[in-house]
């Protein structure tokens, strides 16, 4: 048995880790909050210097050939730092899309340029208010080109193409499509975390090419970046809980340590529980990702939820340690708040993981 | 990350199993397992098993061979404690000795007394029992009263113990008592032994919520003890009995009973508001995260198995297992009779009914977030042991025992 990430991989994260922090990934969280830049160029770019964006892509796809729990480690560091790119956008999304349902030329038309960072791919599923589902999905794909919009497009407005979810006939599908196509329309959206840029995009007779169709294909795509997304929520959460209690042991009230007092102990207490539940249940989501489980569906459901509720816990707890210092503006504790935020929604809510986490079970254990 | 054994895990676990397969029923189902009519059975079939276990050499698997063990390795328990739930076989009665008494006797005890007591407790011929929690002193040991005057060779205790699974039937105890109230809290403890057919001792059972009687409480009066069954120094008891809580904590696991699997088969055989409740969206949201805690704590646990699987010691990162399955059974509990409507609390005499699981679920997640550590101490040894955040004040610290305000004067 060994159900722990090998000493290469933890080497791995630990290089992860030491760059972020020498590179200041969080102050850079804070700069593009504050600014008008979209994401941090800079930091992107060394990123890919350092081969992150290149790790689960295949050799012969311009890629490192590694594997998915190499890029696990490097998520849940970048998720512990609040990198302000679109990492997530490109590598757990459009890249999955294209290599998990494009064709070989498709696969060598984008996928080299992914693993460099050269383009930015980004997904656009979210039309409106509610939950996407096979159902209501509206955009429309006809005769080779997609009408139709999209909203809260994470990194919407600097992607180089998207992958977009239409409905063809009667089922929905995944499509590529160029931001510079004609017909094309892309406005910035601000959102409650301006450290990760948003944007809604219309289609108009827009041009658009085809991946392997299906509804199921969009879940499993969702279901393969869950995992990816949850180790930046687990790095995230991490990060809240040892800024806690960082804070907390040297903040003295009363004539001691804050750390002292029970009330503050078992508040720790309870985000660390969640942290080990989330991180536990990500590692099974690790393995089944890299192993091509057949339990990945329910491994997904299970580290998404747990990793989105560690998160909130330890982020919205690591404010209240902070008392009213971890209300101000100077403080990094609303960074970590707004990217939990941020990661909940991006991929769907936890109702709708909740809901697929039990219809997978109900389908693996038919009465 | 595989979930395979190494090639020497796979061979000691073929063997565990073959064992096991030559000598004891597999389980039929879930549900299937060891039961017996009555306690004085359940104890007689557990003395035979075990004797049979240390015949072939299963028997306290950490222990020295020189006392009745095998010396296996931390993994290796594992593998045999995976094997063993496949199987009908008894259980309960000797963990208290084996895992608790017998570990401190170990440290403490002379060479000749490890070799008089550790071996009949290996072959399940002698049982023990834990003498610790008073009325007055559970998450708060230290304050503990049960007296203990020396004249001579001879000790004699006065007090009262509460929460002694199993005093009824143990052979021996381990004790720690007060032996001078003029020190501060924790220096004034001293440690025994003791045989617990001796003059003055009265065991009563307790009744608990759930109508049965698992523990006991303890009278002393005037019981004598030799000094030689004195374990470590005096004035030492808290020292020794911190390495028996020690491994309390390894003891104490997950809590027993209807887990999320049993929540779920409910809700899919159960109608709420004229659907099946697994259709109903507030029943689906409890459910996941029943599943996501229940799947955290079983990875957590692999990931300590590789840990031991790598040599180390498990931490007292293990503490959240009990936190997290007592909340969530009581919980699982309460919604189990919640879908069963009113005839959810209604007592049946049918033996597998829904309601009896549900109902014996209430009253255990309610004694298993108090037993061995609290959910409160939990999280004070998870605040201050796994994340190193200081201990609480204490108003107590270095006065003398008698001294210290008890509120029940």
């Amino acid at each position: 048995m060994n159900f722990e990430f090998s000493a290469d991989q933890m080497q791995l994260k630990d290089i992860a880790r030491k760059f972020l922090e020498k590179e200041e990934s969080v102050k850079r969280a804070r700069n593009v909050l504050e600014g008008d830049s979209p994401f941090d160029e800079e930091l992107w770019k060394q990123i890919a210097e350092m081969g992150f964006t290149a790790t689960a892509i295949p050799e012969e796809f311009g890629g490192l050939g590694l594997g998915y729990l190499e890029l696990c480690v490097i998520a849940e560091e970048l998720g512990r730092s609040l990198a302000p790119t679109p990492f997530s956008s490109s590598v757990y999304l459009a890249s999955e899309a294209i290599l998990q349902f494009g064709s070989d030329s498709t696969k060598q038309n984008y996928l080299p340029s992914i693993a460099s960072a050269e383009k930015i791919g980004a997904f656009a599923h979210s039309e409106a208010n509610t939950a996407p589902t096979e159902e209501n999905i509206s955009c429309e794909y006809k005769d080779g080109s997609i009408n139709g919009s999209k909203i809260a497009v994470a990194d919407g407005d600097i992607a180089d193409f998207f992958i977009v979810t239409a409905r063809t006939n009667d089922e929905i599908g995944l499509f590529v499509v160029n931001s510079q196509s004609k017909g094309i329309e892309i406005k910035s959206q601000s959102t409650l975390d301006p450290s990760r840029s948003h944007a809604s995009i219309s289609f108009k007779n827009v041009e658009a090419e085809a991946l392997d169709s299906g509804w199921s294909n969009v879940q499993t795509l969702l279901d393969r970046a869950a995992v990816l997304f949850s180790f930046e929520q687990l790095g995230g959460a991490e990060a809240c809980m040892d800024m806690a209690k960082e804070y907390a042991m040297g903040r003295y009230a009363f004539g001691r340590s804050i750390a002292s007092f029970q009330a503050i102990k078992h508040k720790l207490a309870d985000m660390y529980i969640a942290v080990e539940l989330a991180r536990s249940n990500c590692y099974y989501g690790a393995w089944a990702l890299s192993t091509n489980a057949p339990e990945l569906a329910t491994a997904a459901a299970t580290c998404r939820v747990s990793a989105s509720q560690a998160y909130h816990e330890c982020s919205k707890e690591n404010i209240q340690t902070h008392g009213g210092m971890g209300f101000t503006w100077e403080f990094d504790c609303h960074l970590y708040y707004r990217r939990c935020r941020q990661l909940a929604a991006n991929i769907g809510s936890q109702s709708v993981w909740k809901d697929k986490l039990i219809s997978s079970l109900e389908r693996a254990n038919q009465l | 990350m595989d979930f395979n054994d190494t090639p020497e895990e796979a061979n000691f676990r073929k063997e565990a199993y073959d064992w096991l397969k030559a000598n004891a029923p597999l389980k039929e189902g879930p549900k299937d397992g060891w039961r017996t009519a009555s306690e004085e059975e359940g104890l007689k079939e557990v003395k035979v098993w075990q004797k049979k276990l240390h015949e072939a050499g299963w028997a306290c698997m950490h222990w020295p061979k020189a006392y009745g063990g095998r010396e296996s390795t931390p993994i290796e328990r594992v593998i045999w404690g995976q094997e063993v739930s496949k199987f009908k076989v008894p259980g309960g009665y000797l963990e208290i000795g084996q895992g608790m008494a017998g570990p401190v006797m170990m440290m403490y005890a002379t060479e000749e007394q490890k070799e008089r007591y550790l071996p009949p407790m290996a072959k399940g011929e002698e049982i023990w029992c834990q003498l610790f929690s008073e009325p007055g002193a559970g998450s708060d040991l230290a304050g503990l009263k049960t007296k203990s005057v020396q004249e001579g060779d001879t000790w004699t205790i006065n007090g009262q113990k509460i929460w002694t699974s199993g005093a009824h039937f143990s052979d021996y105890g381990i004790l720690v008592t007060r032996s001078d109230p003029n020190a501060p809290k924790h220096k004034g403890l001293t440690y025994f032994f003791l045989d617990m057919k001796s003059p003055g001792v009265e065991v009563r059972p307790i009744k608990q919520i759930s109508g049965g009687a698992n523990f006991n409480e303890v009278y002393f009066t005037d019981v004598k003890i030799p000094d030689s069954q004195r374990l470590g120094a005096v004035g030492d008891g808290w020292k020794v009995s911190l390495t028996t809580l020690m491994n309390e904590r390894l003891a104490v696991g997950d809590a027993s009973g209807p887990d999320f699997q049993e929540a779920f088969t409910l809700a899919r055989g159960q109608d709420l508001n004229g659907k099946l409740a697994i259709e109903n969206d507030s029943v689906r949201e409890k459910l996941a995260d029943w599943y996501c805690q229940q799947s955290g704590l079983k990875f957590a646990k692999y990931r300590n198995i590789s840990a031991l699987s790598r040599g180390e010691t498990p931490g007292p990162q293990s503490s959240i297992t009990k936190v997290v399955s007592g909340n969530k059974l009581q919980e699982i509990a309460n919604f189990g009779m919640d879908l069963l409507d009113s005839g959810g609390i209604v007592r049946s005499d049918e033996k597998d009914a829904d309601q009896s699981m549900y109902q014996m679920g209430f009253y255990g997640a309610a004694g298993i977030r108090i037993a061995g550590g609290t959910d409160e101490i939990l999280k004070n040894i998870i605040s201050e042991q796994v994340l190193g955040m200081p201990q609480d004040m204490r108003a107590d610290k270095g006065i003398p025992f008698n001294e210290i305000p008890s509120g029940n004067k």
